[in-house]
C-alpha cells in the first residue's frame, strides 16, 4: 500500500523527523566537540595518553613539562566497576528471583515499589551514605579480607589504612547499580513462559529445579545486558568515586589498598584549577569516557533489545 | 453441578487454599527464625565475630544448617531446593538493605537540619559550621528548580516529537532512533557537562544556570523520550482509524486526538525525566557551579543547587556543615519521592 501524503502531512514528517533526530545529533556533537577539544592531546601524546600514569601539570616555563596520561584512571575505572558487577549481579540476581518467586504476595507490591525507588536515588546520595555510614563496615570487612586472603595479591596492602580504597567504593558502586540491574533481571524473569515452569512442576521438580533449568537460561542473556547496564552506570560515575576514592596515579590492583580513582572523578578533580591545556587533556579523558560508555551500552542495548522482544 | 441447586441451598463456601503452608507449619518455621536469629545474637555477644553484619552473616549461616537439618531425611533434590531458598533470600536482604540503610540514615541525619529558616534562607551571610538555626538552602531549592524547569522546557518538546516519530510517522529510522535513545541514556553525567562546558560556557565565557540546564536536558532527553514512546503506544490503533476516517490529516490526529489521548502519559514521561536529574552532580560542578546567595537569572553567573549544595558542604566536612549536606539530601530525596508518587499518579491515570 502506498501513502500519499499532502504538504501538510510532509511538513508534519519532516518537523517530528527533525524533532527525533535531536538526539542522534547531541550525541554526534557531543563527540565531535570533545574530540575536536582534546585533538591536541591526542596528537601530542599519542597511545601513551591511555597507557602512561602520570599527570602532572607542568610549572609552566618550561623546567617541569606538562605530562598528561590516564592509563592509571582506566585502570582504576575497570578496577572500580568490575568490583561492583561482582558484588552487584548475585545480588541482583537473587533480589529478582526472590521477587518473582519467593516474595510473599502481601510484601511483593512493596519490594517492588522500593526497588523503583531505589533506582532513583541520586548517586550523590550512594556517596554520602558511603562516605559517612558504609566505610566504617566496609573497613572491618576489608581488614577481615586481608587478614585471611592477605596472601592474595590482589587482597594484600602496602599501608595498612584501608578506608577509601577501590574495594569499598565498589561495594557502594555495586549497592547503586543494584536496582537498575534488578529490574531488567525482573523484567526477562517475568516473562519466562508460565507453561515451562509448570511443566518443571508438574514433572516433580522443585522450585529451585524450575529456576535452575527454566528461569535462569531463559533470562540468562536479559541478565546480561542489564548487568552491561550497570557496568556503563559504574564506568561513567564521579560523585561517588570522588568521595570514596582517593586520587593516585598510578597502576593500582590491590583493592584493599587506599588509592585508585576513575577517569569520571579526575575530571571532577581536576577541573577546578585546571590550566588551559590541561583542561584539554580533561576533555580528551572525557572523550576516551564517552567512548568507552557507548560501546558498553551500545552492546548492552542490542543484548537487551534481542531478549526482550517488543510486544 | 447438579441442576438441583437452588438459591436456598447454596451455602457460603470458604474458599480453600490447599496448597498454602498449613499454620502449624508456618509456626514451626517462625519459632525456628526467631530462635536462629537468637543464636546469632549470642554468638555475637560473646565471640568475635562482631557488628549487625556479622550478626546477618551468622544468621544466614545457621539458618543454612536449619535448613539442612530439616531436610536431612528427604532426597537431594529437597535438600538443594530448601539450601537456595536460603541463600537466595539472603542475596535479596542483601539487595534491599543498603537502600533501607540510605534512607534510614538520610532521614535520621538530616532531621535535625529541617527548621523553618533552612527554606526561608539562603547562605550568603552564615558561615558553613554556623550552628543550624542560622542559614538555609532557599538558594539552593531555587536554583535547582529554575535550572530542572528550563531543562524540561528544552526536552519536553523534543521528547515527544521522538515518541511521536516512533509511533505516528514510524519513518525508516525507527531502529536508529531508538536505538541511539537507549545509547544515549548511558553518556556519563560528566560527559554531559563537558559537553556543555566546551561548546555554551566557553562560548559565552560564563557559568550559569542555563547552562547547567542545557548539560541536564542532554541527560534529560533519553528518559523522556522514551517514556513517550511508551505511553503513545498504548494509543488504540482505533483511536487513529477514527481521526482518519473523519478526515483529519495525519498531524490532525497525531495533535488533536493522539496526544491529548495520553496527556496524562506524558507528564509522567516529563516527571521521570525531572527525578532523573534533579540530583545529578557532576555536570552542575562544571556549568553552574554553586552559589551562597539567592538567585534567580538564568544566564547571569554561578547559581546554587541542591546536590553542589550537598556536595559542597559535604567538602567542607565540620560537624554542622555535613549536618547541612544531609539535611539537603533529605530535601533532595523528598522531592525525587514526590515527583516518583505523581509519576505513579498520571501513569495510572491512562491505562484503561
Amino acid at each position: 500500500m502506498t501513502v500519499i501524503y499532502n504538504r501538510e502531512d510532509k511538513i508534519f514528517r519532516g518537523v517530528v523527523t527533525g524533532g527525533a533526530l535531536t538526539s542522534l545529533l547531541v550525541l554526534g556533537l557531543i563527540g565531535l566537540f570533545l574530540f575536536m577539544r582534546g585533538a591536541q592531546i591526542f596528537s601530542d601524546k599519542g597511545i601513551q595518553f591511555i597507557t602512561g600514569t602520570n599527570w602532572t601539570a607542568g610549572s609552566g616555563d618550561g623546567v617541569i613539562p606538562d605530562d598528561f596520561s590516564i592509563g592509571a584512571m582506566l585502570v582504576g575505572t575497570v578496577v572500580v566497576s568490575l568490583i561492583a558487577l561482582v558484588i552487584a549481579v548475585p545480588l541482583a540476581i537473587g533480589g529478582a528471583l526472590y521477587l518473582e518467586f519467593y516474595a510473599p504476595r502481601r510484601i511483593r507490591g512493596a519490594l517492588a515499589t522500593l526497588l523503583d525507588l531505589a533506582a532513583s536515588i541520586p548517586s550523590l546520595i550512594f556517596g554520602l551514605w558511603g562516605i559517612q555510614v558504609f566505610t566504617s563496615f566496609g573497613e572491618r570487612w576489608a581488614i577481615l579480607i586481608n587478614n585471611w586472603l592477605g596472601w592474595i595479591p590482589i587482597f594484600s596492602v602496602e599501608f595498612e589504612n584501608f578506608g577509601r580504597s577501590p574495594f569499598i567504593a565498589g561495594c557502594v558502586l555495586g549497592s547503586l547499580i543494584v536496582p537498575i540491574t534488578t529490574s531488567v533481571a525482573r523484567e526477562v524473569y517475568s516473562r519466562t513462559p508460565r507453561d515451562l515452569v509448570d511443566t518443571c512442576y508438574a514433572l516433580g521438580g522443585s522450585k529451585w529445579g524450575a529456576i535452575r533449568s527454566v528461569v535462569i537460561p531463559y533470562g540468562k542473556s536479559g541478565v546480561i545486558g542489564g548487568a552491561m547496564l550497570g557496568l556503563g552506570r559504574a564506568l561513567g560515575e564521579t560523585v561517588a568515586v570522588y568521595l570514596l576514592l582517593n586520587l593516585v596515579f598510578s597502576y593500582n590492583f590491590r583493592i584493599l589498598e587506599s588509592e585508585g580513582g576513575n577517569v569520571a572523578s579526575l575530571i571532577a578533580t581536576k577541573f577546578g584549577e585546571a590550566t588551559e591545556y590541561e583542561l584539554k587533556a580533561l576533555v580528551a579523558a572525557g572523550f576516551v569516557l564517552f567512548l568507552l560508555t557507548l560501546v558498553v551500552n551500545m552492546t548492552a542495548t542490542t543484548i537487551v533489545q534481542k531478549s526482550t522482544p517488543r510486544a | 453441578m447438579s441442576t438441583s441447586t437452588t438459591p436456598e441451598t447454596v451455602t457460603e463456601v470458604q474458599p480453600q487454599t490447599p496448597w498454602s503452608t498449613p499454620r502449624a507449619a508456618q509456626a514451626k518455621s517462625g519459632t525456628t527464625l526467631l530462635l536462629s536469629a537468637l543464636v546469632a545474637a549470642v554468638i555475637v555477644l560473646f565471640t568475635g565475630v562482631a557488628g549487625v553484619d556479622g550478626w546477618a552473616i551468622t544468621f544466614m549461616g545457621l539458618s543454612l544448617v536449619v535448613a539442612l537439618l530439616r531436610t536431612a531425611k528427604t532426597g537431594s533434590k529437597e535438600r538443594k531446593d530448601a539450601l537456595m531458598r536460603v541463600v537466595i533470600t539472603a542475596a535479596a536482604v542483601a539487595a534491599f538493605t543498603p537502600w533501607l540503610s540510605i534512607f534510614g540514615s538520610v532521614l535520621l541525619k538530616g532531621w535535625p537540619g529541617i527548621r523553618i529558616n533552612f527554606f526561608t534562607q539562603d547562605m550568603r551571610t552564615t558561615v558553613p559550621d554556623d550552628f543550624l538555626e542560622y542559614g538555609g538552602a532557599i538558594h539552593a531549592i531555587v536554583g535547582s528548580l529554575l535550572m530542572v524547569l528550563i531543562a524540561s522546557a528544552i526536552t519536553l518538546p523534543l521528547g515527544i516529537l521522538s515518541g511521536v516519530y516512533l509511533t505516528e510517522v514510524r519513518g525508516r529510522l525507527t531502529f536508529l532512533v531508538r536505538f541511539v535513545v537507549q545509547s544515549m541514556s548511558g553518556v556519563p553525567s560528566i560527559v554531559a557537562g563537558l559537553f556543555i562546558y566546551t561548546t555554551w560556557v566557553t562560548a559565552t565565557e560564563s557559568f550559569s544556570a542555563f547552562a547547567g540546564a542545557l548539560a541536564l536536558a542532554v541527560l534529560m532527553l533519553p528518559t523522556v523520550a522514551r517514556t513517550a514512546e511508551e505511553v503513545l503506544k498504548l494509543v488504540p490503533e482505533d483511536l487513529r482509524a477514527a481521526g482518519y476516517a473523519l478526515g483529519a490529516r495525519q498531524w490532525r490526529t497525531a495533535f488533536m486526538v493522539v496526544i491529548p489521548t495520553v496527556r496524562s502519559g506524558l507528564t509522567t514521561a516529563a516527571i521521570l525525566g525531572v527525578a532523573r536529574v534533579i540530583g545529578e552532580t557532576a555536570p552542575l560542578l562544571l556549568t553552574s557551579l554553586s552559589n551562597t546567595a539567592l538567585r534567580f537569572h538564568p544566564f547571569d553567573g554561578p547559581i546554587a543547587s541542591l546536590p553542589t549544595y550537598v556536595f559542597g558542604y559535604l567538602q567542607i566536612g565540620t560537624e554542622y556543615a555535613i549536618a547541612r549536606a544531609w539535611s539537603g539530601s533529605l530535601v533532595l530525596l523528598v522531592i525525587v519521592f514526590i515527583l516518583f508518587t505523581l509519576a505513579r499518579r498520571f501513569g495510572g491515570k491512562d491505562k484503561r
